[in-house]
């Protein structure tokens, strides 16, 4: 199954704690990148009102959505709080020889889901 | 006829004399107080942190002027009282003056002891005693070079730790063959040292000094040994003595100290004494809670209280060198009927030491975990029987007894002599009743009634949870709001902890003050990352991941991912070339938007983030640089026409505006700054609702502060009036730099005054020029590394990974 895996870049084109975006024809996805090097693949579109995720402060496993600081956590792409609300998530990967990232354009949660009431958080 | 009191010296056995007298009988005495320094009553405990630069003279502050005032005080600062005639029941100062009295008190304090080495007398040997002292150390080590302290006790420590911190190369010649050796025994006093010595001062011990060397200026300090220790500054800080001069040349009677009984009463009983000059039973104290403890006496005693008495009392130390937890009490010699318990823990650098005689608690020695030192305290103040708690009692207060006892419960069980802050001498019943006596909430309240936590905040937990025990419910400690949910610690004690742990990096704040998550969240990693800017200029390395989006990118993001982008215009003015630049770049990347703002700019909205270094590089072209209006800095000078053009103008309002845009753009603030200037009181500018304002009259120039219209609508407060446009501009400069150094993050100007007060701002920037002068320096240092425009650094590449994709697979994916 290699032609599930697109090649994007390197690991250190990514700042830790920082995202980089990758154009799809599903839109763009976040590529974020933890202290401590794990990498997480979500659509850049924040269930609360489609503020850019990949423009937020990183944060152990979380972003903070830079529009109305809703928390967004990496790996699940679920907002935390009372609220719900879920991004897209995908897999992405690192070649531990080359440290070249690859990303699969298949969703592992299929689907986008709006909180169910205003953000609590907000400010 | 109300009758005279007298009181000789304005230390803190004097001010905490005062404050029981004028509140247990405020009218029945006339009272004259006479000090020697030339200044009003302050912490002399606190020194320590004000040479160490952690707080400000006006921070120790204990009575300021106002306060004498208001209780109808005379205070006669800077002069020497130097006779007491008792026949005639008169003083004498220096200056000739004769003031008589029905009651005296003494309240003459100690000298410093200096050793008649040869070269003592050289300018550059000081003694650690009073703020002049501090002033001179703080000269000095502005100087750098190199400090050799002689005295490894507690002051001597704390003048060294406060050295080293501002910068100097440290030595600490000590005559014992450990640090502290009256306070610590040797296991501590050896941990004390290591701890030091990882600090980078170094220790000598057993060191005899022979001599300080230097011809007109201090050389070097030579040791019996002949080793020669190079110094431009020597601290002696070998001990105190009961100055009791003025006493002994009016023939009271006096040993060491002026002699007195347990109701202070000299050996006339007109004369009382108090403080570090006294001896009582044998002993003369130099620690404050014995001299509170004297003070409240002999306030009592003014006021015909026959009952009250001075016993005498047991000691608490601890050592103010911030990140060295220390305690000692009692008396911890070995003795053939005495048994001790220790605990060590090499790995976290923990001593605890209790000796015990007959069941009690006779001497105490904590090291590294200071938690339990009240409590071992008061079990050996009131000799309490320990022998049932024998097993644990090492341990702590939670551990005895089995069960952890509950914080809360601890506290509630204290008896109410249980002392609670020991820098003020505050016990659990003065806050108590304070608490409840005056309808007090916070904490905040609690330090401004009681003093209790208000220097060294080392018991700062207790007395919240006095406050919780008192009030139940009612008690808010969102009082003390933490910054975010990654620590306790709220925005204030987070930046002084900066300050006095030199805390560089994130990481470092981070690891030192405990955070609770790995690296922080959004609302704490901005917040830290302005602190340490603002803090360590030139010196700190701005991360640009803590940097919420718009201060990343230099424009402000919109609700739909686009930016706005607003160059500067320098007091509101352009010009033809300018705006047809800007025409060009709106036509050229086809800039939906384009908007006035309401600080007089031109705002671009809708630019995607992919276009930004193109849409600067064409405005740098034309000479516009980044306006800030994304950031937490200085927005716009707004400003109208004044003399240029106003038939109404009566200064260059415009002209002030530029020049104070030039040259305080690119400096970051704790929240957005706005300013603008009117040309005269009809104020078309609107200066009276900005952070700072001015408005211009035919006579100078009015400095206003604090104006909000956002959220909260506010007009301003002056802050001051000066003559000339040069004033105006410094007072600016130095009021903005004050409100970088104390404001928390996102706390706008209004917000920040209203926290400090405009009395303590108008003092540092209108009354003390000295003052005014250093923050504007500060602040001319700190623009070196700030003024880069933002936009023009990115242009030639700067964070280019910011702007571009990573990858785009659209096209891929369509030709699969």
């Amino acid at each position: 199954m290699n032609d599930r895996w697109h090649k994007i870049g390197h690991l250190h084109d990514i700042p830790p704690l920082g995202a980089r975006c990758v154009l799809t024809p599903f839109g763009r996805i976040a590529v974020f990148r933890t202290a401590d090097d794990a990498l997480y693949a979500l659509e850049d579109r924040c269930p609360h009102k489609d503020g850019p995720l990949s423009q937020g402060i990183v944060h152990d496993t979380s972003v903070t959505c830079p529009l109305h600081n809703a928390v967004i956590a990496l790996a699940s792409g679920e907002m935390s709080g009372p609220e719900g609300g879920r991004t897209r998530t995908f897999d992405v990967r690192v070649d531990p020889a080359s440290q070249a990232v690859e990303l699969s354009l298949e969703p592992r949660s299929a689907e986008f889901v709006r909180p169910d009431r205003p953000l609590a958080a907000a400010e | 006829m109300t009758e005279k009191l007298v009181i000789v010296g304005n230390g803190m056995a004097a001010g905490r004399l005062l404050e029981h007298l004028t509140e247990t009988d405020p009218g029945r005495y006339d009272v004259t107080l006479f000090g020697a320094e030339p200044r009003v009553n302050y912490n002399r405990i606190m020194l320590s942190p004000v040479l160490a630069g952690e707080k400000r003279f006006e921070d120790i502050l204990i009575h300021d002027e106002a306060w004498y005032r208001t209780n109808k005080v005379s205070l006669v600062s800077g002069r020497r009282i130097v006779g007491i005639d008792r026949a005639a029941k008169t003083v004498a100062s220096e200056d000739g003056a004769v003031v008589s009295y029905d009651r005296l008190v003494l309240a003459t304090g100690s000298d410093p002891v200096m050793i008649p080495l040869p070269g003592h007398d050289l300018p550059e040997v000081i003694s650690f005693r009073d703020l002049d002292d501090v002033e001179r150390m703080t000269a000095a080590a502005a100087k750098g070079g190199k400090a050799v302290v002689i005295g490894g006790g507690l002051l001597g420590l704390e003048a060294a730790a406060g050295l080293k911190g501002r910068g100097m190369d440290v030595t600490v010649l000590h005559l014992a063959p450990t640090l502290m050796e009256r306070q610590l025994d040797p296991s501590a006093g050896y941990l004390l040292q290591k701890e030091l010595e990882s600090r980078g001062i170094r220790v000598i011990t057993r060191a005899n000094t022979k001599a300080i060397q230097g011809g007109r200026h201090v050389e070097s300090v030579l040791l019996e040994d002949d080793t020669e220790l190079d110094a431009d500054l020597v601290v002696m800080a070998v001990g105190i003595r009961p100055n009791a001069a003025l006493a002994r040349s009016a023939d009271l009677e006096v040993n060491r100290g002026v002699v007195v009984d347990d109701h202070m009463q000299t050996s006339d009983p007109d004369i009382l004494a108090v403080g570090e000059c006294v001896e009582h039973r044998g002993t003369c104290y130099g620690l404050v809670a014995p001299l509170y403890e004297m003070a409240k006496v002999a306030a009592a005693r003014l006021c015909d209280d026959a009952e009250a008495a001075f016993v005498g009392a047991v000691t608490s130390t601890k050592l103010k060198v911030t990140g060295i937890d220390l305690f000692s009490a009692g008396d911890f010699a070995e003795g053939e009927d005495r048994e001790e318990i220790v605990l060590r823990d090499a790995s976290r650098s923990i001593y605890k030491r209790l000796v015990i005689e007959d069941d009690r608690i006779v001497g105490a020695v904590l090291y590294g975990d200071t938690s339990d030192g009240a409590w071992f305290f008061d079990l050996l103040k009131e000799k309490a029987d320990v022998a049932d708690l024998r097993e644990t009692l090492i341990f702590g207060r939670a551990y005895s007894g089995g069960a952890p006892l509950d914080p809360m419960e601890a506290v509630a069980a204290l008896p109410d002599s249980a002392e609670i802050c020991g820098c003020n001498g505050v016990c659990k019943g003065d806050i108590v009743s304070a608490i409840t006596g005056k309808n007090l909430s916070s904490l905040e309240d609690v330090r401004t009634h009681t003093k209790a936590s208000n220097s060294c905040g080392s018991c700062t937990g207790l007395v919240e949870q006095l406050l919780s025990v008192s009030l139940g419910d009612a008690y808010d400690p969102a009082a003390v709001k933490p910054m975010c949910g990654c620590t306790e610690l709220g925005h204030g004690e987070v930046r002084r902890l900066i300050v006095a742990k030199e805390l560089k990096s994130i990481p470092a704040v981070m690891q030192e003050l405990e955070w609770t998550t790995a690296n922080g969240c959004a609302k704490c990693r901005p917040a830290l990352n302005y602190y340490l800017i603002a803090t360590w200029p030139g010196e700190y390395v701005d991360d640009q991941q803590s940097r919420f989006i718009n201060e990343r990118v230099h424009a402000n993001i919109q609700r739909d991912g686009t930016y706005s982008v607003v160059p500067r215009m320098w007091g509101g003015v352009t010009n033809a070339q300018e705006l047809r630049a800007i025409a060009d770049v709106v036509d050229k990347f086809e800039i939906p938007t384009v908007k006035c703002t309401g600080g007089q700019r031109i705002d671009m909205l809708g630019v995607r983030k992919e276009d930004l270094p193109a849409v600067w590089s064409d405005l740098n072209a034309a000479g516009l640089v980044s306006g800030h209006a994304y950031g937490k800095a200085l927005r716009t000078v707004k400003t109208c026409v004044g003399t240029d053009w106003c038939r109404f103008g009566t200064q260059d309002s415009t002209g002030l505006g530029i020049r104070i845009e030039k040259f305080m753009w690119g400096s970051w603030t704790p929240a957005k700054v706005k300013m603008a200037v009117s040309g005269c009181p009809r104020n078309c500018a609107e200066a009276t609702c900005k952070d700072v304002g001015v408005v211009c009259v035919e006579s100078g120039y009015e400095i206003q502060i604090g104006g909000a219209a956002g959220l909260d609508i506010k007009g301003t407060e002056l802050l001051g009036k000066v003559d000339t446009e040069d004033d105006a501009f410094e007072v600016i400069v130095a009021v903005v730099q004050l409100y970088r150094e104390q404001g928390w993050y996102l706390e706008r100007i209004y917000k920040w005054m209203a926290r400090v007060g405009l009395e303590t701002v108008q003092a540092q920037v209108i009354e003390d020029l000295e003052n005014r002068r250093a923050l504007f320096d500060r602040f001319v240092f700190s623009q070196r590394y700030s003024q880069a425009d933002p936009w023009e650094e990115r242009i030639r590449g700067r964070d280019a990974h910011e702007f571009a994709p990573l990858a785009d697979l659209t096209l891929k994916e369509a030709a699969e």
